[in-house]
């Protein structure tokens, strides 16, 4: 482990240019793909917050079911699909990273709405019921709700990153771990660790966790600021 | 508005990474298995290819029997595996066609040092698992459909044995991690000798059977039988299996590993046929 650690910090300070490439593009696809996840995401959960259909609850639990969806099964679905054999095949998609933020964009969407669908609920039906009657349209209604759940909503964004960031199953799946275009910090961790190169699996592991770190400090900083 | 403003920019920044995405003409797909990966021979191999063709290789590395399986379904452009029985079967249905050897390394049977089942030395690779098998010693099978996992099924055939019970334990995993188990697990196991000698600092099982004729690990290159399935690169195919016999990339095979390893890991064998090896 402090050989690891050595290891880690020798990597990124010698600017190995193979570390940095794979770190940014971990960054780069599971910022995307969570970027992606709330522009869905938020607009389904806001729905699903705000309607009543008969069958709603059924919709409510396969989100939350989907809120744990194991990757490797959404690896599986996505490479079946995206195979030339497949029904998307024609886009010659599999094995690039645009292929693994749709994976991770399907990990990631379901918790965004999940979490987006509770944190509108939480405000309390009254606020709701005073905006319409202060003469606020729909649209600005819904504004001013997610103006007000916006620290949960940071949470669904914190949440949705780390999932996709930390998941190996789908992006070695449907992306190949190919060295210079979909290799990411996890799945090279995996192919450290199968070559015996232990030391430089820790170093990888380390700098996934600083990422991680550094990204939730940052949402952090913006939710507690935001807050006071 | 903000937040609308803010979404139209992450749609923008995703477009970013799909449009290289899209232009795909001039990718090879090669299956392959984790042997040719895990030892470095293709980072080696593959950046000279794709000098000299201007293609750039898709590498999927995976067990023998998947890397096969995607072939024949048509997912992939050419194949790089070790299991000639198996090979020979796909080209007998059709699924690949021009079979042709490429190079050959070996398969050791490694175990605990103090060797229980009193192995050192033998022979016969086959003898040694019934010895394995009688002495209920600890073995560690891949139990993935890799070319290493066949090979050892064969030897088990051939040794009239069908090993089972709890001294018989599948890992599902690569080499590598087999190997870690099996020194964790003080058992035997079969490996290829490159992963063994990539793993010399972490395990401590030392080779105990060696050199017997079925232990030959033997990797040919396949292309892919065009009608498998849509979009097949032909062309870019048969120029990596090409290239994969021709003089110049076998000489850089005949002398891979010898600078990490003292020894080169594979033995080029390109315009032999199995009779002449085995």
């Amino acid at each position: 482990m402090g050989q690891g650690i050595v290891q880690a910090v020798r990597l990124l300070l010698a600017g190995d240019p193979e570390v940095w490439s794979v770190t940014w593009l971990s960054l780069r696809i599971s910022a995307t793909a969570t970027l992606l996840s709330l522009a869905v995401g938020i607009p389904l959960g806001t729905t699903l917050a705000l309607s009543r259909f008969t069958g709603r609850g059924v919709v409510i639990s396969l989100v939350n079911t989907g809120m744990g969806l194991p990757p490797v099964v959404v690896g599986l679905f996505v490479t079946i699909v995206l195979w030339r054999n497949g029904a998307l095949g024609f886009l010659e998609l599999l094995y690039t990273p645009t292929a693994m933020i749709l994976a991770q964009l399907v990990i990631a969407a379901p918790i965004v709405i999940g979490l987006t669908l509770a944190a509108i609920q939480q405000i309390p039906d009254k606020f709701r019921l005073q905006l319409l009657a202060l003469g606020a349209s729909r649209s600005q209604m819904v504004w001013t709700l997610l103006k007000e759940a916006r620290l949960p909503m940071l949470a669904a964004v914190m949440a949705g990153f780390g999932a996709v960031i930390s998941e190996v199953g789908a992006s070695l799946m449907v992306g190949g771990n190919l060295k210079g275009s979909t290799r990411v910090l996890t799945t090279a961790t995996v192919l450290e660790t199968s070559k015996g190169n232990f030391d430089i699996a820790i170093a990888l592991s380390l700098i996934l966790l600083a990422l991680m770190f550094l990204v939730n400090w940052a949402l952090t900083w913006i939710q507690q600021r935001r807050a006071a | 508005m903000v937040i609308a403003r803010r979404l139209f920019l992450a749609l923008l920044c995703s477009l970013w990474l799909v449009a290289p995405a899209l232009a795909q003409s001039g990718t090879v797909i090669l299956s392959t298995t984790t042997s040719t990966q895990d030892s470095g021979l293709l980072d080696t191999l593959v950046p000279l290819f794709e000098r000299k063709t201007g293609l750039s290789v898709k590498t999927i590395s995976v067990g023998t029997g998947q890397a096969l399986a995607l072939a024949a379904r048509g997912e992939a452009d050419v194949v790089l595996v070790h299991a000639p029985a198996l090979e020979r079967k796909y080209v007998e249905e059709g699924k690949m066609q021009n079979r042709r050897l490429v190079m050959y390394n070996d398969f050791v049977i490694i175990g605990p040092a103090d060797d229980a089942a009193k192995i050192k030395g033998l022979p016969k690779a086959v003898d040694a698992l019934k010895r394995i098998a009688e002495t209920q010693s600890r073995f560690v099978s891949r139990g993935d459909k890799s070319g290493t996992h066949l090979l050892e099924q064969a030897l088990w055939k051939q040794a009239g044995i069908e090993p089972k019970g709890a001294s018989y334990i599948e890992s599902g995993q690569g080499m590598g991690q087999t190997l870690g188990i099996a020194n964790d697990r003080r058992a035997y196991t079969i490996s290829d000798r490159a992963t063994w000698l990539a793993f010399q600092k972490r395990i401590d099982l030392p080779i105990l059977v060696e050199k017997d004729k079925p232990l030959l690990n033997i990797y040919s290159v396949m292309e892919v039988n065009p009608a498998n399935g849509p979009r097949i690169n032909v062309a870019g195919g048969k120029a990596f299996a090409d290239f994969m016999v021709a003089p110049e990339t076998q000489a850089v095979i005949k002398t891979f590993g010898v600078d990490k390893y003292g020894q080169p890991l594979f033995v080029p064998i390109a315009g032999k046929s199995d009779a002449d090896v085995q």
